[in-house]
Formats: structure tokens, sequence, C-alpha cells
């Protein structure tokens, strides 16, 4: 079976690689570009544990065909800090203990992002909204909720 | 197993490609065929994409709305002249699958799912089918009824009137808000003349094996006002013609005893 070459920005880096027919941008991600900060849950759609921004909007990549990203933007967890310092998404995380067994956390973190960077300032329904397709079996989203909107109104007081 | 991709510019070309190999499925927003892949379905050789831009168009033209197989219910959410449609497309997935699924993909969503095709069906859509000889036109329920066999045929468009006033309206059912599959999914498009309803389509999902029409239902209340025994005649033919599914999100059973329920509320506007 042919490969086929893939070219996109990945956390505002390019990289180029050869995919199998049919290979999702998840295992693409995963297995080829090495970051594994995007998880595996459900492939069904389910779950949002693979959540990653296209071109600034949330996708599932488990149900992203690779060559679809071909010249567009993908952006993952990996991307998210600056260097050594969280950003104040993953900060608020932390401090509002939003995150227990981890594994729903990097979807969560991006499906947040793809909120904040619309809606700087959401009500706690958007934020409901914008983690609906997100599931956590460990914290009961409360914490997640409140840490979504402390990073908002973090990043209010600062600007 | 790997599968091979065949992209094509043009709707027609991709047309083609799936109708003279078999074995191969479209791919729309990937919601339903890397599903498929992901769950190892060895049915699926060949995935069929095209990027052919007139798939992502919405047309406005006078009373009637023609939108691309391959707009995105996100898409649909932020056209203003969509609004009837925004409580249909709010009610399906997170807004990443918003993002990625389609209207036309939307139409081979197994049950309990595909609730748009439900909205469509209570709107006497027509659907703009792609085969292997040329484009045609076919009612929705047409195309539902054959579904199993469309998927040599590549889906251009949807297209409906635009309903008048409150005369359409739409009610999902679901365990977890806001997201959720479907206990059952009801719409209704209730032109009224003179105070009585002329014209009544009323359609359910997660009743049968897809979309469905109430038809009994629509008998009972046509040509008269919605009133307290109209209403009560269309509840009691609610269930006809229908075979709900049994699946984790509820029986048949359940299905069968609260449909009733929910289109009683949505008859009267009740919450």
């Amino acid at each position: 079976m042919t490969k086929t070459a893939l070219q996109f920005r990945h956390n505002d880096r390019d990289v180029a690689v050869f995919v199998d027919g049919g290979a999702s941008l998840l295992g693409t991600l995963r297995d080829l570009v090495g970051d594994m900060t995007p998880k595996f849950g459900c492939g069904q759609g389910g779950c949002g544990a693979c959540t990653v921004l296209i071109d600034g909007e949330a996708h599932l990549s488990c149900l992203t065909l690779a060559v679809t990203v071909e010249g567009r933007a993908v952006e993952t967890l990996d991307g998210l800090k600056d260097g050594a310092n969280l950003h104040p998404l993953q900060r608020a995380f932390m401090e509002h203990f939003a995150a227990q067994c981890g594994y729903c956390t990097p979807g969560m973190l991006m499906a947040a992002k793809a909120l904040l960077d619309h809606n700087p300032s959401p009500t706690r329904a958007d934020v409901v909204n914008a983690i609906a397709g997100n599931i956590c079996r460990c914290t009961g989203y409360e914490p997640i909720i409140n840490a979504v909107l402390a990073a908002a109104s973090g990043g209010r007081a600062r600007a | 197993m790997p599968v091979t991709v065949k992209t094509f510019a043009t709707s027609g070309e991709a047309a083609s490609a799936l109708s003279s190999e078999r074995d191969a499925r479209y791919l729309g927003g990937g919601t339903l065929v890397m599903r498929a892949l992901n769950e190892g379905d060895l049915s699926i050789s060949t995935v069929v994409r095209a990027t052919d831009r007139a798939l992502t168009q919405i047309e406005f033209a006078s009373s009637r709305i023609t939108i691309g197989a391959g707009v995105t219910f996100a898409r649909v959410l932020a056209e203003r002249e969509l609004a009837f449609l925004h409580p249909v497309a709010t009610s399906i997935g997170g807004p990443a699958v918003r993002n990625m699924g389609t209207v036309g993909g939307n139409l081979f969503a197994p049950t309990p799912f595909g609730d748009f095709a439900v909205a469509l069906l209570a709107l006497d859509a027509t659907v703009s089918v792609q085969g292997g000889y040329g484009a045609r036109d076919v009612p929705i329920e047409e195309f539902l009824a054959g579904r199993d066999r469309q998927q040599g045929a590549l889906v251009l468009s949807v297209s409906c009137q635009r309903p008048h006033g409150e005369a359409f309206r739409y009610r999902k059912i679901s365990r977890i808000k806001p997201k959720g599959g479907s206990l059952v999914t009801l719409a209704a498009l209730l032109p009224s003349s003179g105070g009585r309803i002329v014209g009544a389509r009323i359609s359910y999902g997660a009743m049968a094996a897809m979309p469905v029409r109430a038809k009994a239902a629509e008998r009972a209340i046509e040509g008269r006002a919605v009133d307290a025994a109209s209403v009560a005649a269309a509840v009691a033919a609610a269930t006809e013609g229908t075979s709900p599914a049994n699946d984790s999100f509820a029986s048949a059973w359940y299905r069968r005893e609260v449909i009733g329920v929910h289109l009683r509320r949505l008859l009267t506007g009740q919450e």
C-alpha cells in the first residue's frame, strides 16, 4: 500500500510525514509526529479526549482523515504552554483541581481554548456547551467548569 | 487495513468513482466513515472525497433554501437565515462534532442518530443526488426508504421551503443535556390556514430504523384546529407505524410509552 505525503502546521512548526490511506489525524500525531497529548478514548466521537484545533476550530482528531489537514494548522495541548510557563487554562485547571486521572484533560483544555479564543468572557452556560462533547468520569465537571471560568476572568484581569 | 483515499475536485468525478467502485464510501465530515474505519470495518476499501466548493454552498432563492451536503452544523448555526434549523443543529453532538458533521452525512446516520434528517423529513425536503448517470432530485422520504442502496450515490444538497412563522417545531429528548443520543426526536410542520392545520407533517427519530413520518397522527390533526380533541386523537395514534429500537439509550417499550407524551407537548407548544 502506497503512502501519501502530508504536510501541515503543528503547533506553529511545519511537519511532513508519510501516512497510510485512511490514517486518522490522531494516529498521525501520536505515531508519526510524536505528540502524545491527544488521547484515544472511544474512536467514535463520543468522548472528546482526542480534541484538537484545526484552523482554530475544535475537531475530533480520531474522526479526522489525516490527509484532510494538508496545509492547515493543527493545535494540540502540546503547543499550549509557552516554554516553562503554563497557559492560563492549564494553571486554572491545576488551581481548581479540574484534573484527576487526567485522561480527558487534553481534550477538555482544547475544547476550552476553542471557546475562549472566540468568546473571552463566557457565561457558565457557554462553558457547559463548549465542553458538552467531552466526557470526564472523575471530577463531575464542576471543577472543570469553574477552572474555565477562572481562566476567562484571569485573562480579562491581565488584559 | 489501509484503505485507498481518492480526492476529486468536482462532485461529478467523485460520484463516478463512488458508483463505479465496489466498497467505496464517501467521506463528508468523517463522523460516520472514520468511526467505521476506527472500528475495523473491512467493508470499506476506498474512501472518496470531493473538495468541490459547490458542496458547501447555502442558497436562498425566494422562499426555498438549498443547503450543500458538505455544510456543517456549525455553519448552519452561523447562518441567521437558517434560524428555524438552529434548535436542530444545536441538538447534535458537542461543538467538535458540529464543526465536522455535515447535513448530507446526517441522512446516512443510523438510528438513534440522524436528527437533522428527522427535521428535513418534516420539512418535506428534496435531496439532490448525483449518480453515475447524472443528478436527480428525490423526495426525502423516497431517499430514506432506499438509503441502504444509496451508498453508491453522492448527495449534493438538500432543499426545502422556508416554514412560515411558528409552523415548524422540533424537539429531541435525551438523557444527557445539552448533548446525548436520542430517546425520541420529533419534528412537525403544522401550517395553519383559518385556524386549521393544512398539510401537517410529523416525523420521528429513533422510532424506527430510520426517520419516519407519523402518518396516523398527521391524519388525526389534518384539517382541524389544534385543540384538546384533535391533540388527543393524534396522541392516540402516535405509535402507529413505528418500530423503535432497543438500544443502550432506551428500550422500544419505553419509546412507545413516551412518544405520545412528547407529541402532545410538541403539538400544544408545552415545554
